[in-house]
């Protein structure tokens, strides 16, 4: 069964933000079907943090709209957010509570059944049980990252969005997030939405990616289709092409 | 609303509070400094008054605590959302399936609970060091406050939206709120003093007014005056609407500034 055929889990059609008069989202058009990670590629304020945060509805869209599970995301906003969560390594859970109490808290609030259990197999699937007693504050960097990634599937999501959630991560650690992340992803069928500004993690973890330059779509497709159609021999190749030109296509040599 | 909701948000509070528990300090520290200015200062006028005021330590130090309930309502609702700022949690709260209202009611449990912390401790010593007991008010001290709480839980909102409006830089207004009103809401002196007179309606325009007032009338006439205790109630169901309007107003209009991440990542 082709992607195109599986049920759309999110879209977003002709999403638009402005800030300040300025087009920082201009028309995004997409589809996430069930059990697909698609990336979402672009320089630094190519707009994809803006696009997640209108997903979650952390931001109004200037125009636009975005459908959930089926649903219109804005009149369904809390049955959408039940069955999704969110990970990104630029939050933080609060910082003066252990980190059992801190996974407490959300998995009350998303209501999960065995609270405990649920904890501890969060915990030794990223291999930080050894943490469950620490002050959240004083984790390091990749820690915390982890950390989040514990919250954000504690309600067993069907959909997640993870903005750069290996960021600051050791090459070690990053590469077995990622072998985690894309496992438990195919045995759940999780549709994820995900930013990563490391092309291995794009490579290694997406079905297919969306380049996005100044708020547009320039790219689309699976790594290798746009790998192959931009003439380049790697997808940092083709990252360093866009955020440089904007254009897919190799640019004459004009210098 | 959905009690698991408030409980776990609640639940995340007390986890807080025991783990540094020198967040309570400040719930008994500055309140027992002004219980004790103020009794002190009771004492004083009554010695050199005499029998003309007779009732004024009760007044003074009544006023006070009842005061503490306002203020720790208000705090225990902006103080309750800064943590979330200070702690980067405010995403996470907020990308979760929590109502705004499930939000609003943790605080105010929260507040409820930092309350009862600080006016238990200060009638305690209101009753030990100046003989003054606060169950002289009888019944009557549960309607003053029980609108007193409300009226604090309202200060606590709009304190909320100013925050959400000019961000982290507006913190200082977590304290400050209450004290625009506390000039005018006759909390250790009769309304009638409040000048110029016109300003006397905007004090009874306040619900915590005819608290104080009404407070004032039972301890020295032993009467509880119906009247402002039905002013006290109407104005607060106003108080709370408005505040609480002002309150989701504020926070869509942050999302639409999308400014809601900005300052949550901060
Ligand atoms: N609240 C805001 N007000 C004004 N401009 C904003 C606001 N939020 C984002 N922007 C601008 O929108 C653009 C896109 O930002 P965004 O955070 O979406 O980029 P990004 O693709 O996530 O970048 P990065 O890779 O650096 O995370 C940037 O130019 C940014 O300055
Ligand atoms: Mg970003």
């Amino acid at each position: 069964m082709s992607a195109a055929d599986r049920e759309v889990i999110l879209e977003a059609n002709d999403l638009t933000r402005e800030f300040d008069g300025v087009t920082v989202l201009d028309r995004f058009n997409f589809k996430l079907h069930k059990g697909e990670v698609l990336g979402l590629l672009g320089a630094n304020g190519a707009g994809k943090t803006t696009a997640m945060n209108m997903l979650l509805g952390l931001t109004t869209p200037t125009s636009g709209a975005i459908r959930a599970f089926g649903m219109d995301f804005v009149k369904h906003r809390l049955e959408v957010l039940k069955r999704a969560n969110f990970s990104s390594a630029y939050t933080s859970l609060p910082s003066n509570l252990l980190v059992w109490q801190n996974l407490t808290v959300f998995a009350k609030i998303y209501g999960v059944p065995n609270v405990k259990q649920k904890i501890t197999e969060l915990l030794e699937l990223f291999e930080i049980a050894d943490l469950r007693k620490r002050v959240t504050g004083q984790l390091s960097a990749g820690e915390s990252t982890r950390l989040n990634l514990c919250k954000a599937l504690l309600n067993d999501p069907e959909l997640l969005l993870l903005d750069e959630p290996t960021a600051s991560l050791d090459p070690d650690i990053a590469d077995k997030v990622r072998k985690t992340i894309r496992k438990v992803q195919k045995e759940r069928g999780i549709s994820i939405l995900y930013t990563s500004h490391l092309m291995k993690d794009i490579e290694e973890v997406c079905d297919r990616v969306i380049f996005l330059h100044k708020g547009k779509i320039v790219a689309e497709g699976t790594p290798e289709e746009i790998v192959k159609k931009s003439d380049a021999a790697s997808l940092e190749e083709v990252f360093i092409k866009i955020a440089r030109s904007g254009e897919v296509e190799a640019a004459p040599a004009s210098n | 609303m959905n009690p698991r909701i408030v409980s776990a948000l609640v639940l995340r509070y007390l986890y807080l509070y025991g783990r540094t528990p020198m967040r309570l300090v400040e719930l008994i520290f500055w309140p027992i400094v002004e219980l004790l200015i103020w009794g002190y200062l009771g004492m004083y006028l009554q010695e050199h008054a005499g029998s003309k005021v007779p009732t004024i330590v009760g007044h003074l130090l009544g006023g006070i605590i009842l005061w503490d309930v306002i203020f720790r309502a208000q705090q225990g609702v902006a103080i309750s959302f800064l943590e979330d700022v200070w702690t980067r949690n405010l995403l996470n709260v907020f990308v979760a399936p929590v109502r705004n209202m499930e939000y609003l009611t943790a605080t105010f449990i929260i507040g409820f609970f930092r309350i009862l912390v600080t006016v238990t401790m200060l009638s305690v010593i209101s009753f030990s060091s100046f003989q003054f007991n606060v169950f002289e008010m009888n019944w009557a001290i549960v309607p003053f406050f029980g609108n007193l709480l409300v009226t604090g839980w309202a200060l606590g909102m709009i304190s909320t939206a100013l925050i959400l409006r000019w961000g982290q830089a507006a913190e200082s207004l977590a304290w400050a709120v209450p004290f625009f009103i506390q000039p005018f809401t006759a909390v250790v002196y009769p309304v009638k003093q409040i000048t110029p007179v016109w300003v006397q309606w905007l004090s009874l325009a306040l619900p915590s007014t005819h608290v104080f007032e009404g407070m004032r009338e039972v301890l020295s006439e032993h009467t509880f005056n119906w009247s402002h205790f039905y002013w006290a109630c109407g104005l607060n169901v106003v108080f709370l609407g408005v505040a609480g309007w002002i309150f989701s107003s504020t926070l869509n209009a942050t999302r639409k500034r999308g400014l809601l991440t900005k300052f949550a990542t901060q």
